[in-house]
């Protein structure tokens, strides 16, 4: 198969720990390699070379995704590339078109990206519109959370069952991970209600968010999962909610880690600029990143990724059924909402992130704080919460902001009541300014381990997978802050899994994308199977047999993660 | 004010998109450059000298240039699309689209338009002397802020919605309204009807104003009377009984008073 | 001995209804009984091997009659028809299963086509008020579990979707609605008395063509504010009441149908509807639903959606997705003769469409793609009939509240036909070598 060598590049990578280090970057039969014997050589000199990005959390393929699309026909005006060939058309600035998000993510130098969502009973079309977005490797996450045999589980205290549940679940939708929404609060949206605090019970099912959460930390590490539980906590978006963030990010303390994939945290809170929030309402709205920060700083065993906000008009988008009808009686757009039988919720409402409001500079500040103010950047991430804070094809904008205190200062200078902002924040008094070695952490070794895929991805040690993103940027010069967002707006070249997808900035192949899922071994567990058989018969409206994912239609090129349970 | 002017010689099988139709796009080429821009039927292209025969020419800014189209237009969508400044005169019927999305300048039409003529107008002028379609001054699909500024006269018939999510700027209609006038009307625009309107006469409306000189025959029932008034309306002095409304709709207070949407039927 | 299929999914309306079994002959070949189907389901597996089915391409004659023709003539005529064409139309998808919906996404792309569903006669128009104003919805379980207020505006299930009642509605006991029946309210609006209405608990016989205006009337009297005695004929007294009605309730939804879509106001009467439901949330939980027809029209729109970013209309001729209803809509474009090729698949628009329509697609060069007979199809230039999706192939489809079900192969299509995806990837390759796009 085919052999590269991409030389003189200035390499970027955790794995190695290099850091801007000149070396080469040989790569042979879908891996990086020591040695090559006869590669097209790409020459790199100048430029900088690191592995493929990882997207930890964004919301790209699904039911709300696509209630998104179609109910905004004016985010796609005057947005679209046209067809080029066997290269698709590409429109939608806030929620692109599957094949958009595909080649916008590979323009960026991201190879794998994970749906943030999956509804179960709707993962058929999580993994159609996956099969359809081109290029880059993705997972889905369906949700637990809210889910009514999670809710029993756990109320009974039944480990082993809540186990095999998951393990089932991930099997029938070909999902990768457990994921937490509105621990909850969304099934109590099923009456108009919601729980904002980590104790409030669910209405009917008794049980408490921090029961959830905890039950689910439990269940995935009793089965040893690559990932750990994702939650996006109660409260979110509310002033002085950093508090309800702080009683959860506690529920992680004295668990351990348990897994054969590198992983060390057991729990990921995702989006967390939104949960950092203090004031008590809008007008004394203020920044609380320090004290989330803080803790995460302290305690080893959580990750976080961030939602900066990235000041556009976007689309909120999310399994926060309960938020996204406040949010609508607050901004009064059009909201759309999708209450899922058994399992789960979401709302959608569009969203404008204006440098004239200082709420939304506060927003804005307030994701660069968590970021500026974190000690690992292995463990926190960057994300916009796509589309919720922001288009991930702003990514380049946020690291230039990241990166260059200048480009702040020029944004704080740009609001209408910047002076609010500034006082109710601490932006303005922080002149970190991240460096690539610490963007490559964020974006590439850092995900990569907490999804449990160092093995795969996120750096460029030899039998790690093949994925190369150069950029046309020499980070041994000078450079206006406006220079790193270009630069990083547009690969020069791009390797998926060995195959070149972007050479000299053109799409030369889609390469063959794979989705990820993972195959959970456990023992039999019958009354699990006796629920889920009775559930379908009395409660669901499609029956056990129709609602498993199966069939090359759907999954073309599947990439199971087996894990051994079964203890 | 230098003009160009454009005189059909043929006709398209189909139809012609013509968006680069516009002052912005002439100004400041020659006629040879003109006739060289492109006119689309479907995914067919066609040089637009193969369609008109250009003459005069067009000044070095879009305010400087004015468009005079001869003949048939009636199957050329998208004139004046987008244009900031500068003129265009269609001398008989229109087709769909005319000064979507405009920001500034005066078009006039000779004849009646078909649909959609002035969506997402921000600025402006368009005068028609026929009828207008439907979906006159509306906002794109999907998009809660409709027109936004500028002025629309037609001295005929317009279709329904008319003003659709309507925002700012005026349209004055000399004769009737069919369905669906000012539906969703928010922000300060303004509607007048000379003639005489159906029904759905400011459905869902929580800000403008809509006057109606004739006959309403089915208002909504979501309206309350308030008083009588005398205004001058577009040059006619006259009383006016004042309904506001929608009552279905959320109201906010802008300086401590409810703020409502207001038709104004003459008495 | 004969067989039974369970499982099936019904390929006919928008009710999906995945509980189906089929009972087949010894040998697999004949569909000897069909048990849980509603009349129109059951008839739909019978007549699927009625013994004069089409089951070889037909070509117009000059003389209007028709010949038979080879699949691969067939395919060669349709793929001269779009490889010529400026604007072709491709028109239907609703009758056929997601992946042929994307092979037909190809040829459009390909060839600059407009991709038009069945909801543009239909509920197209919800599809504009939705993008207007939103949409609070939820899965059709969420009804049978947790609903206590039911309202059918401007639909008949009783005839247009036969089990909705039993399965979704009114009828099913779910988890927190064990009285079943017993523990709903039904309401109905529709000018005429049909048999929905006759189980209706309040029924009102709303004015034609006022439905927008009754509804406006609803929300306000939400609020208690005042109105006029009467507003579409209904007396006010009877809002104030209805209104108390879907207050008291503590889950409600609104099914809707083409008595709203396609009569006067069309999407604004869906618009107030919504607007009704989320007003309906300050005081309980209410969603709305619209009553799909055709069983994958929701799918047609949800692929159409991820791919191009809109559900129907989707006018491709420039390289890049443009829509507007009124403009890229299959009707405006034939009565402005906007198109030049008309390709119609798994639908009957010569049945449906305005007949002034259905004389352009007569008079231009066309293709209908369908198993039965019928009046599209003796219109055409060529009719190329196909496997029926849901009984000869399988295939994905969506429901009326957007879930996605897997539909079944039952029996082996007749020998040597197609399937629609099947030709339309023939018709794909062959459009690509005549477009040197190989």
């Amino acid at each position: 198969m085919s052999e590269y060598l991409i030389k003189n590049g200035f390499v970027f990578d955790p794995t190695q720990k290099l850091k801007g280090d000149q070396a080469d970057v040989a790569i042979k039969d879908g891996k990086i390699v020591d040695k090559v014997a006869n590669p097209k050589v790409i020459d790199a000199k100048g430029m900088t070379v690191m592995a493929g990005a990882l997207e930890v959390h964004a919301h790209v393929a699904g039911p709300k995704v696509n209630i998104g699309r179609i109910y905004r026909p004016e985010d796609k005006l005057f947005t679209f590339r046209p067809t080029e060939g066997s290269h698709h058309m590409e429109g939608g600035f806030s929620i692109p078109t599957t094949y958009k998000t595909g080649y916008a993510y590979a323009r960026l130098g991201y190879t794998t990206v994970m749906e943030a969502a999956m509804p179960p009973l709707f993962a058929r079309h999580v993994h159609e519109e996956i099969r359809d977005t081109p290029i880059i490797d993705e997972g889905a996450f369906p949700v637990f959370g809210n889910n009514w045999f999670v809710l029993e589980y756990i109320k009974n205290k039944e480990l082993e069952n809540t186990a095999a549940y998951i393990a089932w679940l991930l099997r029938v939708t070909k999902g990768f991970a457990v994921k937490v929404v509105n621990p909850g609060g969304t099934e109590a949206w099923g009456w108009g209600l919601n729980c904002l605090q980590i104790k409030d019970p669910v209405p009917y099912f008794d049980v408490t968010p921090e029961e959830i959460v905890k039950g689910l930390i439990e269940a995935n590490e009793h089965l040893g999962l690559p990932h750990s539980m994702h939650i996006h906590g109660n409260n979110l978006g509310n002033p002085g909610n950093y508090t309800t963030t702080l009683d959860t990010l506690k529920l992680a303390s004295g668990y351990k880690a348990k897994n054969k994939f590198g992983r060390e945290q057991v729990m990921h809170h995702t989006h967390i600029q939104f949960h950092s929030y203090g004031g008590t309402k809008w007008a004394d709205f203020e920044s609380k990143a320090r004290p989330v920060a803080d803790y995460v700083n302290k305690h080893k065993n959580i990750t976080i990724d961030v939602g900066f906000v990235t000041l556009d008009e976007t689309t909120t988008m999310t399994a926060d059924g309960p938020f996204e009808h406040h949010l609508t009686e607050l901004n009064h757009l059009k909201w759309a909402n999708a209450d899922v039988e058994l399992e789960t919720a979401a709302g959608v409402v569009p969203y404008i992130y204006s440098p004239d409001v200082f709420v939304s500079g506060i927003q804005w500040a307030v994701g660069l704080e968590i970021a500026l103010l974190s000690k690992d950047p292995m463990r926190c991430y960057i994300t916009t919460d796509h589309p919720n804070a922001g288009p991930f094809t702003r990514y380049p904008r946020i690291m230039k902001w990241l990166m260059s205190q200048k480009a702040r200062d020029e944004q704080i200078k740009a609001f209408k009541a910047s002076d609010k902002v500034v006082a109710q924040s601490e932006i303005a008094n922080i002149d970190r300014e991240l460096t690539l070695y610490e963007i490559a952490q964020m974006t590439r070794a850092g995900p990569a381990k907490c999804l449990g895929l160092s093995g795969i991805y996120g750096g460029l040690k030899p039998g790690l997978d093949a994925d190369v993103a150069v950029y046309d940027f020499n980070p041994e010069k000078e450079h206006k802050p406006m220079e790193i967002e270009d630069a990083f707006s547009e690969v020069k070249y791009l390797w998926k899994t060995g195959v070149p997808i972007i050479m000299d900035r053109k799409f030369v192949s889609e390469g063959k994308k794979r989705t990820l899922w993972v195959d959970a071994k456990v023992a039999d567990n019958p009354q699990v199977m006796r629920d889920v058989k009775e559930k379908f018969v009395k409660y669901y409206t499609v029956t056990e047999k129709n609602y498993e994912v199966t069939g090359k239609h759907f999954i073309p090129n599947p990439y199971a993660i087996e894990v051994d349970a079964t203890h | 004010m230098n003009t160009v002017t454009l005189t059909s010689k043929a006709k398209p099988e189909l139809f012609l998109e013509a968006d680069n139709i516009t002052p912005d796009i002439f100004a400041g080429k020659t006629n040879e450059q003109i006739a060289a821009l492109t006119l689309y039927e479907g995914s067919a292209k066609h040089p637009l000298g193969e369609y008109y025969d250009v003459s005069g020419s067009a000044g070095p800014t879009a305010a400087e240039t004015r468009i005079v189209i001869k003949g048939d237009a009636t199957r050329l969508k998208y004139v004046g699309m987008k244009m900031t400044g500068g003129e265009i005169s269609i001398e008989g019927n229109a087709d769909m689209y005319v000064g979507a999305w405009m920001k500034g300048g005066k078009i006039q039409v000779k004849g009646s338009v078909d649909a959609f003529a002035g969506t997402g107008m921000t600025g402006g002028e368009i005068s028609i002397d026929g009828d207008a379609g439907n979906y006159l001054g509306a906002a794109y699909r999907g998009d809660w802020r409709g027109m936004r500024g500028g002025v629309i006269r037609v001295k005929g018939n317009a279709g329904s919605d008319l003003g659709y999510f309507m925002n700012g700027g005026t349209i004055v209609v000399g004769g009737n309204a069919d369905v669906h006038v000012g539906t969703h009307a928010e922000g300060n625009g303004k509607i007048i009807i000379k003639g005489n309107a159906k029904s759905k006469v400011g459905g869902q409306m929580v800000g403008g104003e809509i006057y109606i000189f004739g006959d309403l025959e089915v208002p909504m029932p979501t309206f309350e009377y308030r008083k009588d008034v005398e205004l001058e309306v577009d040059g006619t002095k006259a009383k006016f009984a004042l309904f506001e409304g929608d009552t279905a709709e959320r109201h906010p207070k802008r300086k401590g008073e409810t703020v409502f949407g207001k038709i104004y039927m003459k008495y | 001995m004969t067989k039974t299929v369970t499982d099936v999914i019904c390929p006919f309306c928008g009710t999906l209804c995945d509980d189906i079994e089929v009972v087949l002959s010894d040998d697999g070949k004949k569909i000897v009984e069909v048990m849980n189907a509603c009349a129109i389901g059951n008839e739909k597996f019978h007549h699927s091997q009625a013994a004069d089915r089409p089951k070889r391409p037909r070509m117009q004659q000059p003389d209007g009659s028709y010949k038979e023709v080879s699949y691969d003539e067939a395919v060669e005529f349709t793929a001269q028809m779009f490889a010529k064409s400026k604007k072709p139309l491709m028109y239907g998808w609703s009758s056929t299963n997601c992946e042929a919906q994307s092979v037909g996404h190809q040829i459009a792309e390909l060839t600059g086509a407009v991709v038009d569903n069945t909801a543009t006669v239909c509920h197209g128009t919800t599809l504009i008020a939705v993008q207007d104003v939103g949409i609070p919805s939820c899965t059709l379980g969420e009804i049978k579990n947790r609903a206590d207020r039911i309202i059918y505006w401007g639909c008949n299930p009783a005839h247009a979707h036969p089990r909705h009642m039993s399965r979704y509605s009114i009828f099913p006991r779910g988890f927190f609605t064990g009285k079943g029946q017993a523990s709903r309210k039904v309401i109905v609006v529709d000018p005429r008395p049909t048999d929905t209405s006759n189980m209706a608990d309040y029924y009102y016989q709303v004015e034609q063509g006022r439905d927008y205006e009754l509804l406006q009337a609803f929300r306000t009297a939400l609020h208690g504010h005042p109105l006029p005695d009467t507003v579409a004929g209904i007396p006010k007294e009877k809002i104030y009441e209805g209104a108390e009605v879907m207050k008291s309730g503590r889950f409600g939804i609104i099914f809707f149908g083409m008595g709203v879509t396609q009569t006067l106001s069309k999407n604004h009467n869906i618009d107030a509807a919504i607007m009704l439901t989320k007003d309906l949330n300050e005081f309980s939980k209410y969603s709305i639903m619209p009553m799909r027809g055709h069983y994958n029209v929701t799918g047609s729109g949800e692929v159409l959606g991820w791919q191009f970013g809109f559900p129907y209309a989707v006018d491709l001729s420039r390289g890049i997705a443009r829509y507007n209803p009124g403009d890229t809509t299959s009707n405006d474009l034939l009565r402005r003769g906007e198109v030049d090729a008309v390709f119609v698949i798994a639908s009957d628009p010569g049945a449906h469409f305005p007949i002034s329509s259905v004389k352009k697609i007569a008079k231009l060069p066309s293709v209908a793609v369908d198993p039965h007979f019928t009046p599209t199809t003796e219109i055409c230039k060529l009719h190329v009939p196909v496997a029926f999706v849901g009984i000869e192939c399988g295939g994905n489809a969506y429901r009326m509240d957007n879930v996605p079900i897997d539909t079944r192969k039952v029996v082996e299509p007749p020998e040597g036909m197609l399937t629609d995806e099947q030709f339309l990837e023939k018709v794909l390759h062959r459009v690509r070598e005549l477009k040197g796009a190989a």
